[in-house]
Parts: C-alpha cells; sequence; structure tokens
C-alpha cells in the first residue's frame, strides 16, 4: 500500500506541475484547453473508495484553482466527475467484471470501453467548469464551443498518452 | 436515532459530495467578490514561484518583441523629456498635480487571455508599496487592477475579465460609459451605456474617465471598431479594439495614486448627506 502510495504522490504532482506550467500556457484557438489533470482521477485504480476518490479530487482541483487563479471552480468540476466516476464504472462493467489488479486503462480494457469511459466524464467535467466559470448561460454558444473544443483537445492528448504509457506492455 | 445514522452512513458518498460542493461554491462565491486579500492565488510564493520559472523559459520567444516595445518606450520618454524641459521655461509646473501618482514598474510573470476571468500576476508586492485597488497601466494602455498583494508578488485583474468594468469615456464627444469584457475575443471589448443622442464615429479613442481616481484621467483603453444600434434600444453596441495586445504583455506600471484616500474619504463624508 504505501509503495503504491508513494506513486499516486508522484503522479499527483506530476500531473498538478505539467498542467500549469506546459498546458496552462497551450491554448488552442484561443478556445480549446487541454485540462490534462483529469487523467488523474480516470486512472486511479477500479476499487478506489468514492470517498478517498472525492477527497484526491478535491485536492488535485484546489491545487489547479491556486495557479489558475480561480479558487473551487477546478475543484467543483473535479468532485463533480470524482463523484460519478465510480457509478459510471459500475455501470459499463463488461462481462465477467474488470481484471483484478489492472486500473481502468486503455491497455487493460480496449479503446472502444475507453472512450465509453472516459468520453462522458471528461465531457462532464469541461461542461461544469466552463459554464460555472461564465457564471450560468448567458453566452451558451460560445461556452459551448470551449467544451466541445476542450474536449476535443483534452481526449486526444489523453488516448495519445495512453498508447505510450507504461502499462502497454504486458 | 439509530436509523438517521444509517441513513447518512448508507448515503455517505452523496453526502460528502454535497459537502465538497458546497464548500467549493463558497469559496467561488468569496473568490468573485472584489479585491479580497486571500492566500491560495499566484500571489503565493510557491506558486509564483513556479509560474515565474515556466515564464522565464517562455521568454526567449518574445525577446525581439519586448526589445522592441522597450525601445519604443524609451524613444517616447525622451520627447517627453525634452518637451517638459522646454516647457519649464515658459510655464511654471504645478506641483500639486506631479504628486498625484507615482509609477512602479512591474515584470508579467503570469498571464491567460482565453478564460472568462482572466488575472495578471506581476513580480512586485507590498515590499514596492503596492496595495490592492491600484491601476495597472502599460506603455500602450491600461491594463487592470491590482486584486490581491504578497510580499513579493501581486495579482491584477485584468481588464479581460468579465466581471471588470471600468468607467471610460469617448474623446471626441466627452460622453461617459463603462467598459467591460464580453469573454469572448481577447482583442475586443465592449463599450456600454453610450446614449442614443450621441454620434460615435468608427475610430474614436475610448480613454478612462478618471472617475474614482483609480486610474489617472485619460490613460488610453482602445480605438472604436464598430458602432451598432439597433432599433428601439437605449444604448449603442460598441465594440472597441484594446490598445494593449494582453496576449504579448510584458511590463506594467502599477500607478499609486497619492490622492485617492483623500477622494474617497470625502465622498465617503459627502454622499450620504445628498441622499
Amino acid at each position: 500500500m504505501s509503495r503504491s502510495g508513494i506513486f499516486v504522490g508522484l503522479y499527483f504532482i506530476a500531473y498538478l506541475l505539467v498542467q500549469v506550467m506546459l498546458f496552462k500556457q497551450v491554448v488552442l484557438f484561443n478556445t480549446a484547453f487541454c485540462l490534462l489533470y483529469v487523467t488523474f482521477i480516470l486512472l486511479l485504480p477500479i476499487e478506489t473508495n468514492a470517498l478517498i476518490l472525492m477527497g484526491i479530487a478535491f485536492l488535485l482541483g484546489f491545487s489547479v484553482d491556486v495557479f489558475y487563479d480561480s479558487l473551487g471552480l477546478h475543484a467543483m468540476s473535479l468532485v463533480v466527475m470524482a463523484y460519478l466516476r465510480n457509478y459510471w464504472l459500475a455501470t459499463i462493467t463488461p462481462q465477467g467484471g474488470y481484471d483484478a489488479g489492472k486500473g481502468p486503462t486503455l491497455a487493460a480494457n480496449g479503446l472502444q470501453w475507453f472512450m465509453v469511459y472516459s468520453l462522458p466524464l471528461v465531457f462532464i467535467h469541461h461542461f461544469v467548469l466552463f459554464f460555472t466559470e461564465a457564471g450560468g448561460f448567458s453566452i451558451f454558444w460560445f461556452t459551448m464551443l470551449k467544451v466541445i473544443t476542450s474536449l476535443i483537445f483534452t481526449m486526444t492528448v489523453i488516448v495519445f498518452l495512453q498508447y505510450f504509457s507504461f502499462d502497454r506492455r504486458r | 436515532m439509530q436509523r438517521l445514522l444509517n441513513f447518512f452512513y448508507e448515503y455517505r458518498a452523496f453526502f460528502t459530495f454535497l459537502l465538497l460542493e458546497l464548500f467549493c461554491g463558497w469559496l467561488l462565491v468569496k473568490n468573485n467578490q472584489y479585491q479580497s486579500t486571500l492566500f491560495f492565488n499566484t500571489s503565493n510564493r510557491l506558486a509564483a514561484n513556479i509560474l515565474g520559472f515556466s515564464q522565464s523559459t517562455q521568454e526567449y520567444f518574445a525577446l525581439r518583441q519586448v526589445n522592441q516595445d522597450l525601445s519604443q518606450e524609451n524613444a517616447q520618454l525622451r520627447t517627453q523629456v525634452e518637451r517638459q524641459n522646454q516647457n519649464l521655461g515658459n510655464h511654471q509646473v504645478k506641483y500639486d498635480s506631479l504628486l498625484r501618482y507615482d509609477f512602479a514598474s512591474a515584470k508579467v510573470i503570469n498571464n491567460s487571455v482565453s478564460q472568462f476571468k482572466n488575472y495578471i500576476t506581476i513580480n512586485r508586492g507590498t515590499d514596492m508599496g503596492i496595495q490592492p485597488g491600484m491601476a495597472a497601466i502599460s506603455l500602450l494602455g491600461a491594463v487592470g487592477k491590482v486584486r490581491a498583494v504578497s510580499e513579493h508578488f501581486a495579482v491584477l485583474i485584468s481588464i479581460l475579465n468579465i466581471d471588470e468594468q471600468i468607467s471610460s469615456v469617448l474623446k471626441r464627444t466627452g460622453n461617459f460609459g463603462t467598459t467591460q469584457w464580453d469573454g469572448t475575443d481577447p482583442r475586443l471589448v465592449n463599450l456600454l451605456y453610450i446614449p442614443r443622442h450621441v454620434q460615435p464615429v468608427v475610430g474614436d479613442t475610448v480613454v478612462t474617465s478618471g472617475y474614482n481616481a483609480v486610474f489617472p484621467q485619460g490613460i488610453l483603453i482602445g480605438i472604436v471598431k464598430e458602432v451598432k444600434l439597433k432599433e428601439e434600444a437605449l444604448f449603442y453596441d460598441i465594440r472597441v479594439v484594446l490598445a494593449q495586445d494582453f496576449r504579448r504583455l510584458s511590463f506594467v506600471k502599477i500607478v499609486k495614486s497619492e490622492i485617492r484616500p483623500e477622494l474617497d474619504s470625502l465622498e465617503k463624508t459627502t454622499i450620504p448627506i445628498e441622499k
């Protein structure tokens, strides 16, 4: 437990730093953001307790908020995603259940399953994030454009990284 | 009682979720309140240093542009000094107008233009006498207001923030309005509340009004790009091109207004009497 705990901690810091030092500066067409840090919550082990999951999500979101000067915003949307994650995982359990000891990764479950798993969760995260930031639905279509373009950007980077991660070898 | 506890235990995930969301919502609302002094933002030393490191690696790519801007400013300042030297012989300079504003130069270490609420972090803080509420300008035009300050860093609210409003004036006609960003294009802002009877034209200059004494009077905001008047609308829809391109902002000046406390206290004593 302690060994994996240290790894989780290191990943936490790595995702945070990559997000605020690299991807904070990368905004395509002024609308597409890459919010890569959601991957950290997506890839935590399947059997992670919902309370711990939300606690970690809050901590990560809060840390990101400090760098974005948007206290509460990223934390709020990431907690929503973390809350829905386990229910969604239970809903889309493949026949025969998940392999024991394997994370909810592309390598363990295939591309199709991974897209079904991550796309709605990342969409919800982005939706909550951008509409909360805009302060309601007054600029609906522009905000929706931000949600969709950011979703495409984030998902591309997530899937790309999945193909190059260590879990691939098995 | 037992059943109540069981109920809470059974839905503990949902209640934790609710609790965390309420806390986040509270943080959001508190953070939106104007000029609150907070610790958890980029003026905090650790965050500012990390962002400063990230910014310093990017700076090399912008050096050419920064050099050009600075040499332009240099030339402009030289002509100003020369002009003032010539004027000194002819006129008596009003001493009190010199005392009104003081400037502190600062480097931008963090800036964004594509969120709805953009902030700018600079590398000067209370050690240089910067306080919340002061104005920030650049060579080209108005930039924003100081929001939070730590010892060595400060966070500014950029004009590109949907909550930020700046009292401004159409220079040619002298009509007052409010400049506010709509959250879409980082080059354009809206000038609101210019009434029907005024005739603004494309190319008019929009400057700060000098009301409320945050910004000095007459700081350039931008140039009118588009004027529309809908039927039955009370005010014009005016789009203004910002004088300062926020996507390449590298240095700002913080305006320390010496008269602001005096003005504030004077208004505080007079305004209730009027009511």
